[in-house]
């Protein structure tokens, strides 16, 4: 028995200094202004482009909720001379993968193509994102499949525990409502108000880029100069920051299910917060996704309350919480909100232990180069990274601000980011015990 | 003519030069276990997998559930190992771990740094003979599984139509029964089950190791040979040996009622060949049918002629599934609009595909689709996890490693004559279940929804 683990204590010990992400990241600035970062590597004969336009559904108006979810939606159905189907006919001809995405902060554009194809595939895209058409009989088809979604929301029981609390944190502001608006506002939507959702969005002083694969900076600067003509300087103003204005205690959703989803969640950290990343790391020995958690040992492992549970640092944009969701059978939800309170007073006054903190410090670092691993998670990332506000040296040496960390500071941010008093939850279901 | 030509053979050229960049090394070790090295020295990363060649399909009857429950299980400790503590090694060493149940195969895997190899090795290579739990660890696992039931299946009217959709497409093959389990068999379950399972099935002459990412592959053989070596052999593995369906003489119809659903559709599932060993055209013609009739959002026949020009589907769309050992799947739907009942929209389905097995493939878009499936082996180079994950799956089910290599190959071969000779079973019902998923119609549906 202890043979085998003197051997693997034996190997975490001798492996546990962190691995560096070796990354080299190159600073690319065009001819027009346009900055990006390059991560090159010309093993693999394609190119990974990443754009993240600031932004997002946000920017739409009450009146016109769900606008730049339904006009990204839209770039894809029609450009220049050609309709939705030649359009779609020349991305299969490219065998380029082209998506656009909008969500609440953001308009996103990620490309992945041949190398050989760069320019046929950038002057595709260009037109895509300067001369979107907006076609009548496309809006009609689109918009009528984003209400069919809508409708299907109004019935998931996780889409209506997200937008109950986002409505009870938010109220008015933009980020209490839906990105894709509502069933009313959407179907008002048309041609005019996707051609200013669009004039609102797509702009050069809200862009940021990220590229990997085969493909060297000059080259990347040629290209993204070539996408961005005719893509106009400005945008619309960024909305005001939002508060947190939740107040505690529990709203039951009733709704027809066997199980109960119940989100949680209180006031959070800012993105740019000087302490954010050790709230990351007080969250990640808490809640943040894996199995060794203290939320999944709690209710998972020791109780079999539910297969999964966790907590997250919503920080965006405009405003930032603490959430967390879960699920489980109706007659455990007031067992599993006690438990959720337990745990969250717990760990405000106890923080974690010397030993909590080392092997989430070993844990986050050795887990960081894992998120490099292609051409496409690196593009991404590169976008994301400049988005979020990081200095371009932070990949190498976020494993060394991590391992800085004391566990007075990560006790200290414990206490102030979890208030049991504060936590707000929503449970929709036929939750047995609440009200 | 002449352009399109002159691509197509430069793509081909290029998916050579990137393929023999990354070496794929196929052997076995003395005691059985299969290994699969993929070479891709870009970041200092490993995918480590090991996969049994035993699924929900090898269950016992009453037993459903207990391939999943094993899997569970499987990080409840060994004679050495704490229950939890495989994960925790993991994570303590910046890993990140998880495992999955299929019919056709089980399996384990950890991403990590890739000087950690031989710990994840070590431990696999522990929890391969010696697991080892309590009732303490077993009895709160069962609960959570009746919980990921209720979460993932029950709390999804689409999880639950496709469960009824199964059930009535097998009338005997264990495909038929959910991989998570009946619910009133997984409350029976036992930990006793789950261990008789293990001794019967799992052991190095049932597995496939496969290894992706930053190694040398002679080290990494090495590696396999000095850790998974001395596991024994299990004497108990029998081959697969499953209850097969008798001949299908009558078409099956479902209908599903429920107050959660948003969208209505129409769905149908056929019977259908699978990949063979060896003997791949028919799968690779079927794979080619499925990208015709809707592979694309927009330009697939099916999306154009029902969404585009009659403009009363929201979408439609055609799968192939032929990556299983037994029996493959092929599948038709509709979305309607607003207004278009689903009777009316199955009649328009199913008047496109005569339609197109009459009229034959558009060239143009035949020869699109071959270009995105020549260039999709070169974006797949980008996705070392996803290539791991192709070997075990073909591995697991009876596939060699050459055709796994040569599906793509097998794809480019097939004639446009080919596909409308494929697709024309899909005009025998006889094969096919076909459900409507809608909003309760009936007094005693609505009842029973509440």
């Amino acid at each position: 028995m202890t043979r085998f683990l003197a051997l693997a204590v034996g190997v975490f010990i001798t492996l546990a200094a962190p691995l560096r992400a070796e990354v080299a990241i190159t600073p690319v600035t065009s001819e027009s202004g346009l900055q990006a970062w390059l991560v090159e590597e010309r093993s693999i004969p394609i190119v990974a482009l990443d754009l993240i336009f600031a932004g997002g559904a946000n920017l739409d108006s009450d009146a016109t909720a769900g606008a730049t979810s339904l006009m990204t939606a839209l770039l894809s159905e029609g450009a220049g001379d050609m309709d939705a189907q030649a359009f779609a006919a020349r991305t299969e001809e490219l065998a380029a993968r082209i998506s656009f995405d909008a969500g609440r902060d953001t308009v996103s554009v990620s490309l992945r193509f041949l190398t050989e194809d760069a320019d046929e595939v950038i002057d595709h895209v260009r037109a895509a994102l300067t001369d979107p058409r907006f076609d009548d009989d496309a809006i009609a088809r689109v918009r009528g499949q984003m209400l069919s979604k809508l409708r299907r929301d109004a019935l998931d029981p996780n889409t209506l525990a997200s937008r109950a609390f986002a409505q009870a944190a938010y109220g008015d502001h933009p980020y209490g409502r839906v990105s894709d608006g509502s069933v009313e506002t959407v179907a008002a939507l048309d041609r005019a108000a996707l051609l200013a959702a669009h004039e609102r969005a797509i702009a050069r002083d809200r862009v940021f880029i990220g590229a990997a694969g085969d493909i060297d900076a000059p080259e990347l600067a040629r290209l993204i100069d070539r996408l961005f003509d005719g893509i106009p300087q400005e945008g619309a103003p960024i909305p005001d920051r939002a508060a947190f204005a939740a107040a505690p205690g529990v709203d039951v959703i009733p709704f027809d299910g066997p199980q109960s989803v119940i989100a949680f969640g209180h006031d959070g950290i800012a993105r740019d917060d000087p302490d954010f990343l050790t709230a990351f790391v007080v969250n990640e020995v808490f809640g943040g996704g894996r199995f060794g958690t203290r939320l999944m040992e709690s209710l998972r492992v020791q109780r079999g309350l539910t297969y999964g549970v966790g907590s997250f640092l919503a920080s965006g944009l405009l405003g930032e919480s603490y959430q967390g969701r879960m699920s489980t059978d109706n007659a455990n939800a007031a067992a599993a909100i006690d438990l959720l309170r337990e745990e969250w007073a717990r760990i405000a006054q106890d923080g974690i232990s010397e030993d909590d903190l080392s092997r989430i410090q070993t844990y986050l670092t050795g887990a960081y180069p894992l998120r490099f691993d292609g051409n496409g998670a690196i593009a991404s990332s590169m976008a994301s990274m400049q988005y979020q506000g990081f200095d371009i040296d932070y990949v190498n040496i976020r494993n060394d601000l991590i391992d800085a960390l004391t566990l007075d500071q990560v006790n200290a941010m414990a206490a102030r980011l979890f208030d049991v008093d504060a936590l707000y939850f929503v449970v929709v279901g036929k939750p047995e015990g609440l009200e | 003519m002449i352009s399109r030509l002159t691509v197509l053979v430069v793509i081909g050229l290029l998916a050579l030069r990137a393929a023999q960049a990354d070496p794929v090394t196929h052997t076995s070790l003395d005691n059985g276990l299969e290994v699969v090295v993929i070479e891709d020295r870009r970041a200092p990363v490993v995918v480590h997998m090991v996969w049994y060649r035993v699924g929900a399909a090898d269950e016992p009857p009453r037993q459903s559930g207990i391939a999943h429950f094993l899997e569970h299980l499987m990080f409840k400790g060994t004679e050495s190992m704490d229950p939890g503590e495989f994960s925790r090694v993991v994570e303590a060493n910046g890993g990140r771990d998880n495992a999955f149940t299929s019919w056709d195969y089980t399996g384990y895997f950890q991403r990590v740094a890739s000087d950690r190899l031989d710990l994840m090795m070590q431990m696999e290579a522990d929890r391969m003979a010696n697991l080892s739990f309590t009732e303490d660890d077993w009895r709160p696992e069962r609960a959570v599984i009746l919980e990921e039931r209720g979460q993932v299946l029950e709390s999804r009217v689409g999880g639950q139509f496709n469960e009824s959709m199964m059930a009535a497409l097998y009338k005997s093959h264990p495909y038929g029964i959910p991989i998570i389990g009946w619910r009133h068999e997984m409350e029976t379950l036992t930990g006793q089950n789950a261990m008789d399972f293990y001794a019967q099935h799992y052991g190095p002459n049932n597995a496939i190791l496969v290894i992706a990412g930053d190694v040398d592959t002679a080290q990494a053989l090495e590696m396999a040979q000095q850790i998974y070596g001395p596991v024994p052999p299990n004497p108990a593995i029998a081959p697969v040996s499953r209850v097969m369906e008798p001949p299908h003489l009558a078409e099956r119809r479902l209908v599903f009622e429920d107050a959660r659903v948003g969208t209505p559709y129409v769905n149908r599932m056929y019977l259908a060949p699978v990949r063979r060993a060896g003997d791949q055209a028919q799968a690779a013609a079927l794979q080619m049918l499925a990208a015709l009739l809707g592979g694309s959002s927009t330009t697939s026949v099916l999306e154009r002629r029902l969404n585009f020009e009659q403009g009363i589907a929201l979408s439609a769309w055609a799968g192939y599934n032929g990556m299983s050992r037994d029996y493959g799947t092929f599948t038709l739907g509709i979305a309607p609009v607003d207004g278009v009942s689903l009777e009316d929209a199955e009649a328009a389905l199913d008047a496109v595909v005569a339609e197109f097995l009459e009229n034959g493939v558009d060239q143009a878009q035949f020869d699109r689709v071959r270009r995105q499936i020549r260039a999709s082996e070169i974006y797949a180079l980008d996705d070392v996890q996803g290539r791991a994950r192709q070997y075990g799956v073909g591995l697991s089910i009876g596939l060699g490693v050459d055709d796994i290599d040569g599906w793509v190959d097998a794809l480019d071969a097939v004639t446009p004559d080919d596909v409308i000779a494929a697709g024309q079973f899909l005009l025998d019902r006889r094969n096919s279940v076909t459900g409507y998923l809608t909003q309760p119609t009936t007094p005693s549906a609505s009842e029973g929804a509440q």
